[in-house]
C-alpha cells in the first residue's frame, strides 16, 4: 500500500511541476517571497481612503500596460511572427489621445475624452493593420516588417506632439490609468477584461486552435482550409489594438503624452514576458496565462530590485540573467546537455515543462523565414 | 546559384531591346538593390545641391563631414551585415556601444589608465561577449534574437552600474586624436572616419574573396546545404557574432571620439540604424545574399537625411525618423519583390 501511496504522490507531483505555468509561478513566487525578509508587511494589503494598498497592488497596477502589451505580443509570437512596433504604437496612441484631449475647451466632457480615446485606438488598429499586411498579404518577415512602424513610429508621435510633452488635465481621462474603481485600481479591471475577452476567444472558440495552427505551419494550415492570412492580420491588428490600450493607460497615469520615451523598451519586456511565460518563440504554441504570470515577473523583479536596496541600475542586468537563464532552461540541447545523465532515464521528462522541445525540427531563423514567406 | 546567374542578365540588358524578361532578369540581378540605393544617394544629393547651393552644401566638406558624421554608424553596420548575412541577428550593437564609451570613459577619467590600453581591452570586452552571444546561439539552439536581445539587456545594465552620470573626456590624447584630421586636398577627414574606411575595406576583402566570407553566405543562404557540405558551420556562426561585438566595441571607440563623453545613454536604439543601414543597402534578412559596399551606401543614405534636415533648417529632427522608416518600408518591398521573382 505504502508504494502506491508514493507512487501516487509522486505522479501528482509530477504533474504539477510538468505543468506549463509550474515555473513561471515557482519563479514569481519565489521573487515574492525574496522580498519578506526587507519588507515584513510585503504581502499585507491596507484599506486608505478607501481605497487598497500595498506592494501587491501596485505590483500589478504598475505592470498593467506591460501584461496588455505581453497578452497580444502572445497572440503574434503564436503564429510564428513578432511585433516590434508595439512601444511606438503605445507613444502613438498616447500621443494622439492627449492632444485632441488637449485642444478641447472642456477636457473634463465625457464625450470629448471617450472621441479622443477612439482617435487613439483606431491609430492603432490602422498600425496593426498595416503591420498585418506587411507580413500576411506581402510575405515579408515579422521582425522587419514591424520595424518600419518601430522606427517611424516614434517620429510620428512626435510629429502629432509637435515634439513636445503633452500635459493634459481632464479627471475622466485620469480614471483609466491612475484612478480607482471599487476600492481597487481602475486599471486592474481593464486588464482583467482584457485577458478574460482574450482567453475566452481562444479556448472557448476554435480561434485559438486556429492561431497556433498558423504558427505550426502557415501552409498546411491554408491547405486545410484556414484562412492563414486573415488569421495573420488578425493577430497583428489585436496586438496593436493591445498596445493602444496600454498607450491610453500610460497616458492617462501620467497625464501626458511623451512621444519620445512613452512604451520605450515595452517590446522587449513583452517579449521577455511571453518566453517566460513558455510561450516558444517558433510559434504553434501560446500560453496567455503564462504571459500573464511572466509580466508579473517582471513587474515583480523590477519591484523587488527596489525594495532589497540594490542600486536600481542593475535592474537590466538581474532581467538579462533572468532571460538567459529562462532561455537556457527551455533550450532542449541545454537541459540535455546539463541535467542529460538525471533526465534522459524517465522518458518524456525533457519534453513535459517546456513547449519549445517540440519544435526541436525547426531550429534556426533561416528555417523559419521560408515558412513565413508562405502565405 | 545566384552566383551562376549574375553576369548573364546584365550582357542581356547591353544587347536586348525593352521586354518583359529584360525587366525579370534586372529584379533578379542581385546588384539591384545596391544600384536602387547609390542612385537613390546621387538624387538626394542632387537635390540637395540644388536646395542648397547657396548655402555651401556644395562643398567637398559637406560630403566628407558624411564620412565623419557617420564612421561609427558604418562600422556598426558593417559588423551587422556580416550577422545578417549568416542569416542571424544582433540586437545588442547600440548596447555594445554605449557600453564601450562608459568603459573607456571611466578608465580614462576615473582610473587614469592611457587611452592606448583602454583601446585593445575596450574592443576585447566587445568581441568576448559577442563571442558569448555566438557561444549559447550555436550550442543551445536559442534563437539570435533573444540571447541578443539579453545581451542588449546587459550591456545597458553595466553602462548604468558603471555610473548613472554621464562622464567628460578630458584626457589630453583623446583630445588629440578627436582633433586629428588627415587632408585630402579639397577637404579633411578624421581619425574615425578613415578607420571606418579601412574597416570597410576588410569588411569587403573578408567577405568577398576570403574562405570565411564565402562560409557566411554559404550559412545564410541555407544552413541545412552548408551543414552537408561540411562547413564548418558552428565555428564560423560564432565567428560571426565575435565579429559583431569587435566591430560594435570599435564603433563604441570612434563614438568615444566623437563625442568624447561616456554616457549611459549614449546609442540606444543604434541596432536598429545599423539594421537599417544594411537593409537599406539591400542585403537580405533571410541572409546570403547582398554586398557589404551596400551597407555603405545605406549609411550615407541615412546620413544625408540627417544633413538634408539640417540644412532645410525648419524641418525637425523627428522627420529622420520617419524618413528613415518610409526608406526602409520601400526597400524591404523592393527585396520582396526579388525574392517573389526568384521563386517562380
Amino acid at each position: 500500500m505504502a508504494t502506491t501511496a508514493t507512487t501516487g504522490t509522486a505522479s501528482r507531483w509530477r504533474a504539477l511541476t510538468h505543468h506549463h505555468l509550474f515555473w513561471p509561478v515557482a519563479v514569481l513566487v519565489a521573487l515574492l517571497l525574496v522580498n519578506v525578509p526587507f519588507t515584513p508587511d510585503f504581502f499585507s494589503i491596507r484599506m486608505t481612503d478607501g481605497h487598497l494598498y500595498g506592494s501587491l497592488v501596485s505590483i500589478v497596477l504598475f505592470g498593467s500596460p506591460l501584461i496588455l502589451v505581453a497578452v497580444g505580443m502572445t497572440l503574434v509570437i503564436a503564429t510564428g511572427g513578432i511585433d516590434l512596433s508595439v512601444g511606438a504604437v503605445v507613444a502613438i496612441t498616447g500621443a494622439l489621445t492627449c492632444s485632441y484631449i488637449s485642444d478641447q475647451a472642456d477636457q473634463n466632457a465625457l464625450a470629448g475624452v471617450f472621441l479622443a480615446m477612439g482617435i487613439g485606438l483606431v491609430a492603432a488598429v490602422v498600425c496593426g493593420l498595416w503591420n498585418g499586411f506587411l507580413v500576411a498579404r506581402m510575405g515579408i518577415q515579422p521582425i522587419i516588417a514591424t520595424l518600419i512602424i518601430m522606427v517611424a513610429g516614434r517620429g510620428v508621435a512626435q510629429l502629432i506632439t509637435d515634439g513636445q510633452i503633452i500635459t493634459i488635465n481632464s479627471e475622466p481621462y485620469k480614471l483609466i490609468g491612475g484612478g480607482y474603481w471599487l476600492t481597487l485600481p481602475f486599471s486592474i479591471f481593464v486588464v482583467a477584461a482584457v485577458v478574460a475577452i482574450t482567453v475566452a476567444l481562444t479556448r472557448r472558440t476554435a480561434l485559438g486552435l486556429l492561431v497556433e495552427s498558423v504558427g505550426g505551419n502557415a501552409e498546411a494550415s491554408r491547405l486545410v482550409g484556414i484562412r492563414s492570412m486573415r488569421i495573420k492580420i488578425m493577430v497583428y491588428v489585436f496586438c496593436a489594438l493591445c498596445a493602444g490600450i496600454a498607450g491610453l493607460m500610460i497616458s492617462s497615469n501620467t497625464s501626458a503624452a511623451d512621444g519620445n520615451n512613452a512604451g520605450l523598451w515595452i517590446e522587449l519586456d513583452a517579449i521577455l514576458a511571453v518566453v517566460i511565460g513558455g510561450t516558444s518563440l517558433l510559434g504553434g504554441r501560446f500560453s496567455v496565462g503564462g504571459t500573464v504570470v511572466g509580466a508579473l515577473v517582471i513587474q515583480t523583479l523590477t519591484t523587488t530590485i527596489y525594495t532589497i536596496g540594490v542600486p536600481t541600475q542593475t535592474n537590466l542586468v538581474f532581467k538579462a540573467a533572468v532571460v538567459i537563464v529562462v532561455c537556457l532552461l527551455q533550450s532542449p540541447k541545454f537541459r540535455a546537455k546539463v541535467f542529460g545523465a538525471r533526465f534522459g532515464s524517465k522518458p518524456g521528462a525533457t519534453g513535459g515543462t517546456s513547449p519549445a522541445a517540440p519544435a526541436k525540427t525547426v531550429t534556426t531563423p533561416a528555417d523559419a523565414a521560408p515558412k513565413m514567406e508562405v502565405s | 546559384m545566384t552566383a551562376t546567374t549574375k553576369t548573364p542578365p546584365s550582357q542581356d540588358s547591353r544587347t536586348a531591346p525593352m521586354s518583359a524578361s529584360k525587366v525579370s532578369a534586372v529584379l533578379a540581378d542581385r546588384r539591384l538593390p545596391v544600384l536602387v540605393t547609390a542612385t537613390l544617394f546621387l538624387a538626394m544629393y542632387i537635390t540637395g545641391l540644388g536646395r542648397y547651393q547657396n548655402y555651401g552644401f556644395g562643398e567637398p566638406q559637406v560630403f566628407l563631414n558624411l564620412f565623419i558624421d557617420n564612421g561609427y554608424l558604418l562600422v556598426a553596420a558593417v559588423g551587422a551585415t556580416f550577422v545578417i548575412l549568416s542569416g542571424g541577428i544582433d540586437l545588442s550593437v547600440g548596447s555594445v556601444i554605449g557600453f564601450t564609451t562608459m568603459f573607456t570613459a571611466w578608465l580614462v577619467e576615473r582610473q587614469g589608465v592611457p587611452i592606448l590600453l583602454v583601446i585593445p581591452m575596450a574592443l576585447a570586452v566587445g568581441a568576448f561577449g559577442g563571442f558569448l552571444m555566438g557561444y549559447v546561439i550555436q550550442n543551445f539552439e536559442i534563437q539570435p534574437f533573444i540571447v541578443t536581445l539579453a545581451g542588449l539587456f546587459l550591456f545597458r545594465g553595466l553602462c548604468l552600474v558603471i555610473s548613472k552620470e554621464s562622464i567628460a573626456i578630458g584626457d589630453a590624447t583623446v583630445s588629440s586624436m578627436a582633433q586629428a584630421q588627415a587632408q585630402l586636398g579639397v577637404g579633411f577627414l578624421s581619425v574615425g572616419a578613415i578607420i571606418a574606411l579601412v574597416v570597410l575595406a576588410a569588411a569587403f576583402y573578408i567577405l568577398h574573396y576570403s574562405r570565411f566570407g564565402r562560409r557566411v553566405y554559404a550559412i545564410g543562404g541555407n544552413e541545412q546545404s552548408a551543414l552537408l557540405m561540411g562547413l564548418p558551420q558552428g565555428g564560423t556562426k560564432i565567428a560571426v557574432y565575435t565579429v559583431s561585438g569587435f566591430c560594435s566595441a570599435l564603433a563604441g571607440l570612434l563614438f568615444t571620439l566623437y563625442i568624447q563623453s561616456g554616457d549611459p545613454l549614449h546609442a540606444t536604439g543604434m541596432e536598429l540604424d545599423a539594421i537599417a543601414a544594411v537593409v537599406i543597402g539591400g542585403t537580405l534578412l533571410t541572409g546570403g545574399s547582398g554586398y557589404v559596399l551596400g551597407t555603405l551606401f545605406g549609411v550615407l543614405v541615412l546620413g544625408l537625411i540627417k544633413s538634408l534636415i539640417q540644412f532645410e533648417g525648419t524641418l525637425s529632427s523627428w522627420w529622420t525618423k520617419i524618413a528613415t522608416g518610409v526608406l526602409l518600408c520601400a526597400f524591404i518591398l523592393i527585396q520582396r519583390a526579388m525574392t517573389a521573382r526568384k521563386k517562380t
